[in-house]
């Protein structure tokens, strides 16, 4: 079985984020990217369905940010193949142009299987998943947390979350696009001698594509929320707070 | 193109989803100045007692069929697509959720169309539609135009209120065609495990986040939650890590709650939580970062150390009851 | 009189010994083979070098038995059964050559007038030891000392060797005295307690009679009890008496605070398999004799922790055993594979994640046992295979990306400088005397950042040149490295010295002893001996000396002082936060457990980064805030390290101290001071 894992490089908010002058973008000097949190958690389902079933996992990701770090990560995790993606853009695109371009990539490679995560914080026009799933007109399930293959590895049975602690299982025929939400254990750790034996040896295989027709997003302006415009902020040593919130629940007769 | 204003209905369990309510009410709002109509797309299997409340529609697209009874991506947007070719209208409104946001994707390909995600604001201004979406965990928020052609928006659930959409009225019934031979089958339901306490029906809900740090200190929690005489429920870090059960995750992924107090201690307010308690009446937070994305929401909020308040918050709350 | 020409049947005396001494002597050999084959499963270490510091250690602490010392009522006894034994030596070694070859008369100590007497003490001394030790072993019962079979075995072995000892001598007087009155025979030397007894001997006909068989009766015990001792030996715990010397000869010469570095090897970093580690630490299961003492030191063994050093010894020692009893059976040494299994063996992990390292075990040890390294490797190990508790993950996975294991950005680093009014120097950009290596407790830390700003204002009006490294510092690895991420340490290291050695400074320091001791003795790059590194109490020192700190007020706190495990223990550093605390005229009531044998406050070797096993009863932090708040007349616990300000603040309030007993920083006071 081959499985195909896409991932994406978003700005990492530690850093803590800005908008430039302009207002309409981030400031990219200010930003440092990390690999989308739901995107490592499909990297592991894939890497956890290889080790179950001797699938092969490759990795694809577009050149922006810190790619090259993600696509050394996911081999000093088990990946057999990285690819990075290069369509000569600066900045990442919008979700629908990165469908393009990864359907692009992916259309002559016959996965059986496709996962990325299921969304990204800076997904403004929907997600790769789903995009990704209607171009290449496979069948698409989201919000995902457990995938097993089942008999012959002609199906993929999945388990899909509601709120509420509801899931859902589904069976899925292959080839298929999943959008996963988190994998059956957390992402591995890659200790760093590793990851520095691997930076050694790795090859990182590099696909150009054509850069994507879907025009970019037209937006308007970027703001931020007032901070803290919402609460009263309480002052005070812990002892002194704890009084007051004590106070304002005594004050709405809250207390017994 | 129409100036209509599609909502794709969501039910669960054998109810209405409260999403569906909130997207009607938004477009009916919409759809006067637009000039256009309401129409609710519903898919599902014996849904008839559920267009009771779709009174505040113009039109109901119903599919009934077996196949519809589970919410299968590939089903569902199969029947829907084939809609949108045919009605046509200026926008498709959907619930930011586990059933939207498997339809946007694919729907937004197969139907040519834009499509946009996490929006919290949608308006009519000088003849556009003008939508703001959140991202980045809520830091940042995107104001746009949504073009001039058919578009999906997916909502964040909450965004709008649910009275509008609850409105009378008798719309007309559309039926829509049997949905082809998929290939994604619906196997079972796993339901979350009994015997624990409902969170969405305790009034006074003390709710932790990652600031809890450890499994040592729920009990901290569960003791306050006594003394108050409510429950603990948590945010998602929370329960990844098994501190507590699944049935006590408040957020997208967990449950919805409305309850008269929300403590929120150690909670950061990403999106995804804030979505399922925003509408609680008070919202008292404690978190050490002053940035925290809370405090925007809160009414009242202390920068302090949520594992030392909460012992001297029991303390306090004993006295003041005692 | 000799014992070994009587006849036991148609066999001569010296014909059974003979027999019984070959035999004695071809298993004791053929075990100490298997021993040796056993040590050779481990991978090659050099420790042959620098011989006479290593003779030096012997005469020290083997037979100056300094360790044992530490504790005078087992001390002192011990001291009498090991010069026991050393003298029985002699004294045994002529008694066994005279029995084999009895035609040869030849001299034994017995019969020398100076060493008789000698051996003659030391017989009753030896018992006497063995009393009290035997008293402390089943009575007394501290923590650690088990009341083993071995134990007891080994313990009656020796006392009936001296009782025969000395009862063979008594006899041997009374027939010499016997004989005297009838025919003439050698005559006996002069022994104390043997002649005394052989005087109370005299008085029993019955015994007179008899004296020369009970003589060699007693004789004959003696000397298959010795050699029976002889076979034993290298299957009991008392294998410790052929392994401590060796094992201190071959101890570690290099700085405690300075790890051995990993080596890469086929299973990854660090050791999983008795194969992989290395034949000295193999050797610890020898020498150790199960003394309990790194136990009774250890702060999470105290607490109820799942944290024995004298188990992982143990369990070395068992695991080392099994590969025996297989190779005996005659599977080569290459083959042994589920045997030499550690991790999967008898080492559970919790033992080892819940190391502080802190070293008071290896402080302790007698043998020079390395339970650290030890413990370490197993680590290296374990984080290879991503087997790690999930908050130390993240920890790690933030160290890696932000350089410190709060997860902040490292443009926060110099947050804490808001607050000052006014601007420290930047490092990288100038010239500065001084480097002041934060350490990110110190920067990031909300409990920490008026401590740190209260130490830059007293530098910034003492006129002291210094400056700090602002956002290009990160952390500096040193419980990265003990929790056993090698790589990211290395990574860290590399950073870190090429940033300092762009810097242009004299000398450092800094207020966390990790840093302190990760820079001052695993850096080798930057200390090549061209700056001094201080920590940061050693600086006020210094300039309380000088005179350029003078405090203005008298203090009236009743203070105590606790040593961090990386100042005092690892560093030696003890006087200078004492010398400081002086100067301002504060009396230092020391806790009982102070200096050298200070105990941890719990948080070291990565553990505050980990999750509490849950086993534990309370905190070692919680035991040491009560240790200080039991002193007389104590309300200020004096801290001169970050995670024990931490750790102790915490310990104050789920211990109940609160309004009794306050945290305070040495810059605390001195700035309350001046």
């Amino acid at each position: 079985m081959k499985i195909a894992v896409l991932i994406k490089q978003v700005p990492d908010l530690v850093e803590g984020l800005e908008i430039d002058a302009g207002g309409k973008a981030l400031d990219r000097d200010s930003l440092r990217y990390i690999i989308s949190e739901a995107d490592d958690h499909a990297l592991e389902q894939a890497l956890l369905i290889r080790e179950r079933t001797g699938a092969s996992v490759d990795v694809f990701t577009l050149d922006v940010g810190e790619a090259r770090d993600s696509l050394t990560t996911a081999l000093a995790k088990g990946a057999e193949r990285v690819t990075l993606v290069a369509a000569g853009l600066e900045a990442a695109p919008g979700s629908h142009a990165l469908a393009e371009l990864f359907a692009a990539v992916l259309r002559p490679q016959n996965f059986d299987l496709i996962v990325t995560g299921v969304r990204a914080i800076d997904d403004l026009d929907g997600s790769l998943g789903g995009l990704l799933a209607g171009l290449l007109e496979l069948p698409y399930v989201g919000l995902i947390r457990k995938v097993e293959t089942g008999p012959g590895g002609e199906t993929a049975i999945v388990q899909k979350e509601f709120p509420g602690g509801f899931v859902t299982e589904l069976e899925v025929k292959l080839p298929a696009v999943l959008g996963i939400q988190s994998a059956e254990q957390p992402p591995r750790y890659v200790p760093v001698s590793r990851l520095r034996q691997v930076m050694k040896t790795a090859k990182i295989g590099e696909q150009a594509v054509e850069p994507p027709q879907a025009p970019p997003i037209a937006v308007e302006r970027l703001f931020k929320p007032e901070e803290g415009a919402g609460a009263s902020m309480l002052e005070g040593t812990p002892e002194e707070l704890a009084k007051q919130i004590a106070g304002l629940l005594a004050e709405r007769h809250l207390l017994k | 193109m129409t100036n209509d204003v599609m909502v794709i209905g969501e039910h669960f369990q054998g109810a209405l989803s409260q999403i569906t309510l909130e997207l009607l009410g938004k477009a009916r709002e919409l759809a006067g100045p637009l000039g256009g109509k309401v129409e609710v797309v519903l898919l599902g299997h014996a849904v008839e007692p559920l267009t009771a409340q779709l009174g505040a529609a113009d039109r109901l697209s119903i599919a009934d069929h077996p196949l519809l009874e589970h919410f299968v991506p590939e089903t569902y947007e199969a029947v829907i697509a084939q809609r949108i070719k045919q009605a046509g209208p200026r926008l498709v409104l959907l619930g930011s959720t586990s059933v939207g946001l498997d339809l946007i994707g694919p729907l937004s390909v197969r139907a040519a169309v834009p499509c946009f995600d996490n929006c919290t604001s949608l308006q009519v201004r000088e003849g556009r539609v003008v939508a703001i979406s959140q991202l980045y965990g809520g830091k940042i928020f995107a104001e746009y135009a949504v073009p001039e052609t058919t578009a999906l928006v997916a909502v964040v659930p909450g965004s709008f209120p649910a009275e509008p959409g609850k409105a009378a009225g008798a719309p007309e019934v559309l039926r829509l065609a049997a949905p082809p031979a998929p290939r994604t089958t619906f196997r079972r339901l796993i339901e979350p495990p009994p015997g624990d306490v409902d969170v969405s029906k305790v009034p006074l809900l003390v709710a932790v986040g990652r600031g809890i740090q450890n499994a040592d200190n729920i009990p901290l929690a569960q003791e306050l939650a006594e003394t108050l005489g409510g429950a603990v429920c948590a945010s998602r870090p929370v329960i990844d890590q098994g501190w507590l059960p699944l049935t006590r995750q408040v957020g997208k992924s967990g449950v919805t709650v409305k309850p008269k107090l929300y403590l929120a201690l150690g909670i950061s307010g990403a999106p995804e939580h804030v979505e399922g308690m925003k509408q609680s009446e008070l919202i008292i937070a404690v978190n050490t970062d002053a940035n925290a994305p809370i405090f925007g929401l809160a009414h009242y909020g202390a920068v302090a150390d949520a594992v030392e308040i909460i012992p001297l918050l029991t303390e306090q709350i004993r006295a003041a009851s005692g | 009189m000799m014992p070994t020409l009587i006849r036991f049947g148609p066999v001569p005396g010296w014909a059974i010994l003979w027999v019984a001494f070959l035999a004695a002597v071809a298993i004791f050999a053929w075990r100490v083979t298997t021993l040796i084959r056993l040590l050779l499963l481990g991978r090659y270490e050099n420790r042959f070098d620098r011989i006479p510091q290593r003779i030096w250690r012997v005469v020290v602490y083997i037979l100056g038995q300094r360790r044992m010392l530490e504790e005078p009522l087992i001390g002192i006894p011990h001291l009498l059964i090991f010069y026991g034994f050393v003298v029985f030596l002699l004294s045994t070694n002529s008694m066994l050559l005279s029995g084999l070859f009895p035609s040869l008369h030849l001299p034994t100590v017995d019969d020398n007038r100076f060493l008789a007497p000698v051996v003659d003490v030391f017989g009753v001394l030896v018992l006497a030891g063995l009393a009290v030790s035997s008293f402390r072993r089943f009575i007394l019962r501290p923590a650690g000392l088990q009341r083993t079979i071995d134990a007891t075995v080994v313990n009656s072995l020796i006392a009936s060797l001296m009782v025969t000892f000395v009862l063979a001598e008594a006899f041997r007087s009374v027939a010499a005295g016997a004989a005297l009155k009838g025919a003439s025979t050698q005559e006996t030397v002069w022994v104390p307690f043997g002649n005394w007894l052989a005087g109370v001997f005299s008085g029993h006909p019955a015994l007179v009679t008899h004296a020369i068989g009970l003589y060699y009766f007693c004789w004959w015990v003696h000397i298959l009890t010795v050699l029976g001792f002889l076979v034993y030996l290298p299957y009991s715990k008392h294998l410790h008496l052929l392994a401590a010397p060796f094992s201190v000869f071959f101890s570690r010469l290099e700085h405690p605070g300075m790890l051995r570095p990993g080596v890469l090897l086929e299973g990854g970093m660090g050791a999983g398999r008795l194969t992989e580690l290395t034949w000295r630490q193999l050797l610890a299961a020898f020498a150790c004799a199960e003394c309990g003492r790194c136990e009774r030191a250890c702060p999470s063994f105290q607490v109820g922790e799942p944290c024995s050093p004298r188990q992982l010894v143990h369990n070395l020692k068992m695991q080392l055993f099994q590969c025996g009893k297989v190779m005996m059976s005659g599977v080569p040494a290459s083959k042994l594979d589920k045997e030499t299994c550690l991790l999967e063996g008898l080492i559970p992990r919790d033992e080892l994640w819940t190391c502080t390292t802190c070293r008071a075990c290896a402080n302790r040890c007698p043998v020079f046992n390395e339970h650290l390294s030890i413990t370490i490797d197993l680590r290296r190990r374990l984080v290879e295979r991503g087997e790690l508790d999930k908050r130390l993950e993240e920890a790690l996975r933030n160290l890696g990306r932000y350089g410190n294991s709060f997860g902040q950005s490292e443009r926060k680093r110099a947050i804490w400088t808001q607050g000052l009014d006014f601007k420290p120097k930047d490092a990288r950009k100038q010239p500065v005397q001084w480097l002041w290596y934060m350490g990110e407790y110190h920067c990031y830390h909300p409990t920490l950042q008026p401590v740190t700003r209260s130490l830059a204002r007293i530098l910034q009006a003492a006129e002291i040149d210094y400056g700090i490294l602002y956002e290009a510092e990160r952390n500096s690895g040193n419980d990265t490295r003990r929790v056993g991420e090698e790589g990211l340490f290395e990574l860290l290291r590399e950073r870190n010295t090429a940033v300092l050695r762009a810097a242009d400074f004299k000398d450092l320091f800094t207020m966390d002893p990790h840093v302190y001791n990760t820079l001052k003795n695993e850096y080798p790059d930057l200390n090549g001996g061209r700056h001094r590194i201080l920590h940061y109490t050693e600086l006020l020192a210094g300039m309380f000396q000088e005179g350029r700190l003078k405090p203005a007020r008298r203090l009236s706190y009743g203070v105590t002082y606790h040593d961090p495990c990386y100042l005092g223990r690892y560093n030696g550093v003890y006087e200078p936060p004492r010398a400081v605390l002086k100067a301002l005229g504060l009396k230092v009531k020391e806790m009982p457990r102070s200096r050298s044998f200070s105990f941890c406050c719990g948080g070291g070797g990565g553990r505050v980064w980990m999750e509490e096993t849950g086993e534990a009863h309370s905190r070692p932090s919680e035991s040491r805030v009560r240790e200080a708040a039991a002193l007389d007349g104590v309300q200020v616990l004096v801290v001169a390290c970050p995670k024990d300000h931490v750790m102790f603040s915490d310990a104050i309030k789920t211990a109940g101290l609160e309004g009794k007993l306050a945290v305070k920083d040495l810059t605390e006071l001195v700035a309350e001071a001046i």
